[in-house]
This record gives C-alpha cells, structure tokens and sequence, in this order.
C-alpha cells in the first residue's frame, strides 16, 4: 500500500510558501492563489467523493446504528441495545447459514486458487492455438449470475440436464444436484468456478511473467529438471500472489448470495442458504432491519478477522503480499 | 490491494511462430479443459434453438432434431425482455459515462492538486473499499426510498455513478504521466480545466477504457441493487428480468435460456472485440471475486 501516500512531487515545486506555512505570513496574492487552489481541487474531487462517501460510510453508520434497534420500516423505530445481537447468536438458523457458507469456502477457494494456478502455468506458453484457449477459459468470466445461475438449473436439471444426460449414458446412476441437500452446494462451487478461474489466472499469468529468467536460467544450469524448478523457484515467488489471491478470494465467498438467489433460493431444505442469504431474507422477507443489520455487522467483522489473521500467518511466513 | 500489487495483465500476444514446432503435450490437457469451459455456453446457445418439446423430453437428446427460434419469439413476444435491454443500456450507458468522468476529474485532483485536506479526503475514499455490499444493501434501500429512488431506474446506475477503485485506478495512472508535459502547458498560459481536458486526458485512454469495462461488467450484471430497490417489472433490468423467470416460467428452458443468450450475448462480444482490454481489467479489479 506505499503508493497511497507517496506525494506526489511533480508540481510541488510551484507552490507559493510551503503546504503547511500559515496563512496570516502569506502575501495577500499568495493567500488569494491558495484559497483558488483549495476551490479548484474540491472541484475536482468533490462529485465522486460525495456520492461515494454518501453511498458507503454513511450507510455503514446508519447501518449499526440500525442494528441497534428493532425496526420494520413503519412503526418507530425501538433502540434495542445488543439485543439484535443476542438474539442472532442464539439462533440456530444463523449458524446454519454460517456453516452452509463455510462449506461453500472451503469447496471454492482451494478449488478456484490451484486451478487458476494451474491454468495460468497451462496457458504461460507459446503454443499453437494458445488464443483459442487462453478464449475458451476467460470468457464465462462475463457471464451473470442471474445467467450462470439459471443455467446452472438446466445443466443440472435432474431429468432434463446434460449432466444426468452423460451419466446415464456412461451407465451411471442419475444425481438429484440442486434438489439434493447433499449436492446443492458443490453444484453452486463448480459452477461459481466456472465463471471465477479467469480471474485466479489471469492473476497467476502475469505474476508468472514477472518471475526473473535468470533464475529459471541458473536453475536450469545447476541441472534443476522442470518439476524441480516449479517448486523450488516458481512457486516460491508466487506466494506473495497465492496470500493475496487466496485472501481475495475467501471475502468474496463470504458474501456468496447471487449465485444462490439465481439456483436454488437457499433450499433444498435449507442447505444453501448462506449468511448473506439469511441476512437478505431477515431484512427484505421479514422486514426485520434491525436483525438484518446486525448480521451484516457480524459479517463485516467475521470477514476483518479471517483477512487480518491470513495476513498475519503470511507475515509469520514471511510472505510479503501487502 | 489488488491494483498495486499487480500494476498490468498478462502479455497476451503470442511471440513470433516457429514454423515446425514440436507437437506440445500441454494441447492433451489444455485442449479438453478448454472444451469443458465452452460446453456450458454451447447448451446454453443450442437449447435455445432447440424446439420446446425436445427440451422436456425424457431422455433428452443431446443434439436437438432441428433449429428454431421459437425460445427468441417466445422472449420477445410473451415477456418484456426488449423493455429490460433497453434499461439494462440505459443504466450502463450513464453508469459508463458518469464513471469516467466523475473518477477521472477526481483521480486527476487527487493526484496532481494541491489543496487543504486532500490526503484525508483520499484517505477517506479508499477506506470505503473494505466495506462491504452486503452492509450497505439495507440503509441504501431505506435511503432510496426516502428519495423516491425505489422502482426507478435510478436505483439501477445510482450505485455505478462513481467508485473508490475507479479514483484509485484513475490517480495511479495520473501519477504515472510526467509532470513536464502539463508545466509546458500552464506557461502556455493554460488554466487547470484545460491542461486536464486537452493535455492530461487525451494520454488517459487506456486507464478509461479500464474503468469503463469495470463499469460496463459490474452495471450490466449487476442484479442484488436491482434486486432490492426494483419490482415493478417496467422498470427491471435484463439479469434481474431472467432472474424472475425462475419463478414463473420453470421449464420453458427454450425461453429461459434464449433470456440467458440475450442478457450475456452483448458482454461475450464485446469481450471477443477487445480481449487483451477486458484481461487487463480483471488484474486490475478483482472484480466478481
């Protein structure tokens, strides 16, 4: 993150007085020049941060504060205390949305960090037809959720899907998928792979494209064969990418909810309904705002925890990613 | 994070061809993955051409006997699906052009402007990016009904109008330009809206064409704002339109699917048209992540 405070220093130089001599010191020209610079620099900035401050930060307080009251849209709103809080940690509903999602992390993010590893060292080549492939694999990174997700419904259909349609022509007995409680959300994990590997490779390609040649070059001279140099040299210089990937990746699972909107609403029985799921279904089903709010704080707060921890075991480890 | 661990894409021109390569055994691996990425779009393209009846017919063929367009009739005819591609434009189109201009005027202040309380008010900004959707949805929905924003398209393009990745995306890029090209300017006697407009801006395409595919995917597939804030169907976009089929049309696959053609066909062929500029978005942007 160093870039975010490096001044720049390309026009410095032209300022009159230095940025933080005082104003009363300042020639009345000078002083003029610097209320004109204040005025022109606001411009500048000032429509986007309004509309993005007023679209994140104020709702992000309007939102605790709403989670501290009991509050359905009409009646007046009853400040609550913890009591939202409370009473969403001893629901059974919520920790079963809490281990649905958690399932779906542990199915996608492995799954989506080595095929975007693995994809990106397959396509790190100059062989023929490499485009049409490089094609074929980035291009459902387009695709909706609303599409992925309907598609997703077809391909998997038990009676009508292609899936079944192969299986039962290899001979193999037919899968209930999406209607199986026990399948629904490995379903949801291939197919948000489906539409997700182009990004862990794309990440993987070009870090690949910075790995120095010289070392490849030195380990291919002290007889290293090319197993050995993946291992030993690639893959090391990638960790700082695999930290990052691996984080990125994992706050994104934790708000899975188009996907699950598009296919199954949660069900069958419940087995897909996720924390982002439950907490949309509190707020705009039940109209419980107060409810809803306090979820997504616990949310927000579960999603700080898992990427400073990540960060902190990648420090330990030595792997400088941020 | 993502846009300053990882300044650029992947290299995607293929170096010169070597006219007789040896046969690669990448092509057994690669070849048969690729295929497995396609075969969704392919069921996806063929089942709407397929006729209704061989869709539900049990076995179901895995080649339709023939083609029709009876799935495309079926969309246009029975649903409003021309109405939800013409909002879906209309949002991404003043999405798109909000985007660009908004973050490039505040990218460009925040890197080259000097003036009181910049670095907070840039601090400010990239904080909000650690916060997430889910947090906002409700108060923003409060918010947009307060405002009359609900079951308008508004509450569509109001949440893409401007971004803190976008101002981010944009500063970085200004940062980058020398600042000698500007100083010729302003003794040219060049005030800062013109050097912006005539110097600075022309040398920012790529960094736009960046932010305006970002907008241009996150606009067009957007469906949890659409989602929450729309339900008069005049007013639905095309992905929360297909969405609500699920609903009411549960296996009319040939409708579904052509719902699916037409709301991802636009983004597919623009994505074919400029390839190496998409790629370079998702390093940039870890969208969708």
């Amino acid at each position: 993150m160093a870039t975010l405070t490096e001044t720049p220093k390309a026009l410095r130089t032209r300022e009159p007085g230095g940025p933080r001599g005082s104003a009363r010191e300042m020639p009345a020209g000078a002083r003029k020049r610097r209320g004109l610079n204040n005025l022109t620099g606001w411009a500048f900035v000032a429509p986007a941060m309004v509309i993005i401050l007023g679209l994140s930060i104020f709702p992000a307080v309007w939102a605790f504060i709403l989670s501290l009251q009991k509050w359905n849209g009409f009646a007046p709103p009853k400040l609550v205390g913890g009591a939202n809080y409370g009473k969403l940690l001893s629901d059974e509903e919520f920790w079963a949305a809490v281990s649905h999602t958690g399932l779906y992390v542990l199915l996608f993010v492995p799954a989506s960090v080595l095929a975007g590893l693995f994809l990106a060292v397959a396509l790190n080549r100059n062989i023929a037809l490499i485009g049409l492939y490089r094609t074929a694999i980035f291009v459902p990174f387009v695709a909706s959720a609303a599409a992925t997700g309907i598609l997703s419904t077809y391909l998997f259909s038990p009676q009508y899907g292609l899936a079944n349609n192969v299986l039962r022509s290899l001979g193999l007995p037919a899968q209930g998928w999406l209607e199986d409680p026990s399948q629904a959300m490995l379903v949801i994990a291939i197919m948000s792979l489906w539409g997700q590997a182009a990004f862990t490779t794309v990440i993987y390609l070009a870090a690949l494209q910075d790995v120095p040649n010289d070392l490849l070059e030195a380990a291919r001279i002290d007889g290293a064969n090319r197993w050995q140099t993946f291992w030993r040299i690639v893959w090391p210089e990638l960790s700082p990418v695999t930290v990052f990937v691996t984080i990125w990746q994992v706050i994104g699972a934790l708000q899975l909810f188009d996907l699950v909107y598009t296919t199954t609403r949660g069900g069958p029985l419940d087995a897909t309904k996720t924390i982002v799921y439950y907490l949309w279904e509190k707020a705009f089903k039940a109209l419980d705002f107060g409810g809803g709010s306090a979820a997504a704080y616990v949310l927000f707060a579960v999603t700080l925890l898992i990427t400073i921890g990540m960060v902190l075991y990648a420090r330990s480890r030595k792997l400088e990613a941020f | 994070m993502a846009i300053t661990s990882l300044g650029r894409g992947p290299r995607m021109e293929a170096a010169p061809h070597h006219p007789k390569r040896r046969f690669s055994l990448w092509h057994l691996v690669l070849a048969p993955v690729a295929l497995l990425f396609v075969i969704p779009f392919a069921q996806m393209l063929l089942a709407s051409l397929s006729p209704a009846e061989e869709l539900v017919k049990f076995p179901p063929p895995f080649v339709p006997s023939r083609l029709t367009f009876d799935g495309f009739v079926a969309l246009f005819t029975q649903t409003d699906a021309v109405r939800w591609l013409l909002n879906s434009t209309i949002v991404s189109v003043i999405s798109i052009a909000s985007h660009v201009v908004l973050c490039s005027l505040a990218g460009y202040g925040f890197a080259r402007l000097q003036f009181k309380g910049r670095n907070v008010g840039f601090f400010a900004i990239v904080a909000t990016i650690m916060i997430p959707t889910q947090l906002l949805m409700i108060p923003t929905y409060i918010m947009f009904s307060k405002l009359g924003l609900v079951n308008t398209l508004a509450a569509a393009f109001v949440p893409w109008l401007a971004s803190a990745f976008g101002i981010f995306l944009m500063r970085q890029f200004f940062l980058s330009i020398p600042a000698e090209v500007e100083e010729a300017a302003a003794l040219d006697g060049a005030n800062r809206l013109q050097i912006f407009l005539r110097v600075v801006l022309p040398l920012a395409k790529p960094a736009m064409t960046t932010l305006a595919i970002f907008t241009l995917l996150s606009s067009w597939n957007d469906l949890i704002w659409p989602l929450i804030a729309i339900n008069d169907d005049n007013w639905f976009t095309v992905q929360l339109g297909i969405a609500n089929f699920q609903g009411t049309r549960r296996t009319q696959w040939e409708l579904l699917m052509a719902g699916n053609v037409v709301a991802t066909a636009p983004l597919v062929l623009f994505f074919l048209f400029a390839q190496k500029q998409f790629v370079q978005t998702m390093t940039m942007s870890g969208l969708k992540g």
